[in-house]
């Protein structure tokens, strides 16, 4: 049977994920080391498991509300109240979704029309292209670029809108670059979507992981653009839960709501047992929380200075848990870099390219992993760097 | 410096570049302040954790309860220096509980460990009782686990 006259054909026109590739030849492999996850190598922290186990022990199997409980849905605006300063209303702003994939799904087949375009500033995390093409929107990409430490200018922006834009996706911290966005870079464009117009997915799911002095800023907490953003977060990266699938939607009441209509027509409800996890998670996590990150920044700051004493020169990541070295020195493009590192040294890293375009050149590497881990797959990438440079 | 110490407690391997980079510190200071700790004989030394099961030379380890009567004029100290002498003797520890001392006690057989307790530990003078518990596999050692290799690959899915 011909199947492809049966599929529908935005959907066939989707491209499967860039990183797939590398994923392949990886998995074909044994003794490869990974420097390629996108998911703390941490497990959830105990008393959290402890409190999903109470759940199913206590027999708390059924479905939950459509908009999460009550407990979570009040947990979740204390928190965005306590960390960011943002007040939502749990009954009328708030969905929890399964993972924040979900909740970004949902955003874009909520607010995007038949030919709307869609901002989408990339290198970004691979689902908001190919989500907004379903969605039937347009995406319009804009490239940050390394010289702006991957942040997205508001000169860029501007340039980019048009009377058929409709939303701007602001993916900080970043997935790959590891970029985030400070408060004055958050006014800019602030300005400029209110002066246009223009409604805000913003992505915090790494809004735990931000290193250094600055913690995250919600764009949602700028003047003017609460009323225009809907805030996407999750548990996945901040309590180490992917595997639970929990994620949650803030935002306007009227955009909550058409949310949730979607969410119970094609999910019905967040998992239950996941839901009174992330309960306790809200309660009594900021202690995880803060020793993930710390060992995380350290890791970083290995990884950082590893790559600048090896010569490929990487800009500082302050969010996320990845670095974004430049490989260009190596005349090597991203995919031929990859695929000699792994082939040559067993290492896996994803091609930027897999990310956007823009992110040929460079090469995302995820410090995921325990800093034993992580000295042995540097060392391997030093040594590549090195037979490089005597073999050309 | 609590830092430095934490990272190295758990992996004595890092260069002292490295270290540097990690905790945000010039690498002069971390120097300086390892040597400190030598120094003052807060780093003691570093080992390897080794994992016998895994290699022929086999050895036995036992954990030994001590009940003494301490000394009138220095208390545990004078006890616990007698049987830190022994070459035997891995470690020493003053206990709160039912008994006074834990020794851990190496031998190259159970039987080893029998006549070391018997002749010598038991008849120290002041030494009231003994008990001795055989170790007969190591989980988890100074925080790593010697057990279950599948505990530490990594399960974790490529998935996008
Ligand atoms: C930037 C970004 N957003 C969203 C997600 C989705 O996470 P989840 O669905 O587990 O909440 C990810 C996961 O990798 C991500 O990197």
């Amino acid at each position: 049977m011909d199947y492809q006259k049966y599929m529908n054909t935005r959907i066939q026109s989707v491209q499967p994920s860039g990183i797939r590739k590398f994923f392949d030849i990886a998995n074909e492999m044994k003794d490869v080391i990974s420097l390629s996850i996108g998911e703390p190598d941490f497990q959830t922290p105990w008393h959290i498991r402890d409190e999903g186990i109470r759940s199913l022990t206590k027999g708390k199997t059924w479905y939950s509300p459509n908009r999460g409980f009550a407990d979570l849905l009040n947990e979740i605006t204390k928190y965005y109240e306590r960390r960011f300063g943002i007040t939502y209303s749990p009954t009328k702003q708030t969905l929890v979704t399964v993972g924040g994939s979900e909740a970004i799904d949902l955003v874009l087949r909520v607010l995007v029309d038949e030919g709307d375009e869609v901002i989408i500033p990339q290198p970004s995390f691979v689902c908001y292209h190919p989500l907004t093409v379903m969605s039937g929107g347009v995406p319009v990409v804009i490239n940050t670029k390394n010289e702006d430490n991957f942040r997205l200018r508001a000169d860029d922006l501007r340039a980019a809108i048009t009377d058929k834009t409709k939303l701007l996706v602001l993916p900080f911290p970043n997935n790959p670059t590891g970029a985030i966005m400070e408060r004055h870079d958050l006014e800019e464009i602030a300005k400029v979507c209110i002066e246009k117009d223009i409604l805000v997915l913003s992505d915090e799911i790494y809004s735990e992981l931000t290193y250094g002095v600055r913690d995250h800023v919600s764009i949602a907490s700028i003047d003017g653009m609460y009323e225009r953003t809907v805030v996407i977060n999750g548990f996945s990266k901040s309590y180490a839960m992917t595997g639970w699938r929990l994620g949650y939607a803030l935002g306007p009441a009227e955009i909550i709501g058409q949310m949730t209509k979607l969410h119970q027509y094609g999910i019905m409800s967040a998992p239950t047992t996941a839901q009174y996890a992330a309960i306790e998670a809200l309660r009594n996590g900021d202690r995880d929380v803060n020793r993930m990150r710390d060992e995380y920044d350290m890791r970083r700051r290995l990884v950082v200075d590893a790559f600048n004493d090896m010569g490929l020169t990487c800009f500082e990541p302050l969010g996320a848990f990845y670095v974004f070295p430049c490989i260009k020195s190596t005349g090597l493009s991203s995919d031929e870099f990859c695929t000699r590192l792994i082939m040559e040294k067993h290492v896996a890293v994803v091609p930027g390219n897999a990310f956007g375009e823009s992110g040929n050149g460079f090469v995302r590497v995820s410090y995921s992993y325990s800093l034993k881990h992580l000295k042995i797959a540097l060392e391997r990438i030093r040594e590549f760097l090195e037979e490089l440079h005597h073999g050309n | 410096m609590n830092k430095l110490l934490q990272l190295i407690r758990k992996n004595a391997n890092f260069t002292t570049a490295e270290l540097s980079a990690m905790l945000g510190e010039p690498e002069k200071l971390i120097k300086e302040k390892l040597h400190e700790y030598h120094q003052k004989g807060i780093i003691k030394g570093y080992q390897a954790v080794v994992n016998w099961e895994e290699v022929d030379d086999s050895y036995v380890e036992a954990l030994i309860e001590l009940k003494v009567t301490p000394k009138k004029e220095t208390g545990f100290d004078e006890m616990a220096q007698m049987c830190m002498a022994f070459e035997e003797v891995e470690s020493v520890y003053l206990m709160a509980g039912v008994y006074d001392f834990a020794l851990i006690v190496r031998g190259e057989t159970m039987q080893d460990i029998a006549m070391f307790v018997a002749k010598k530990l038991s008849t120290i003078d002041g030494v009231l009782s003994t008990g001795t518990h055989f170790i007969m596999r190591r989980y988890k050692d100074r925080g790593m686990n010697l057990f279950d290799a599948e505990n530490q690959t990594d399960e974790r899915s490529l998935i996008l």
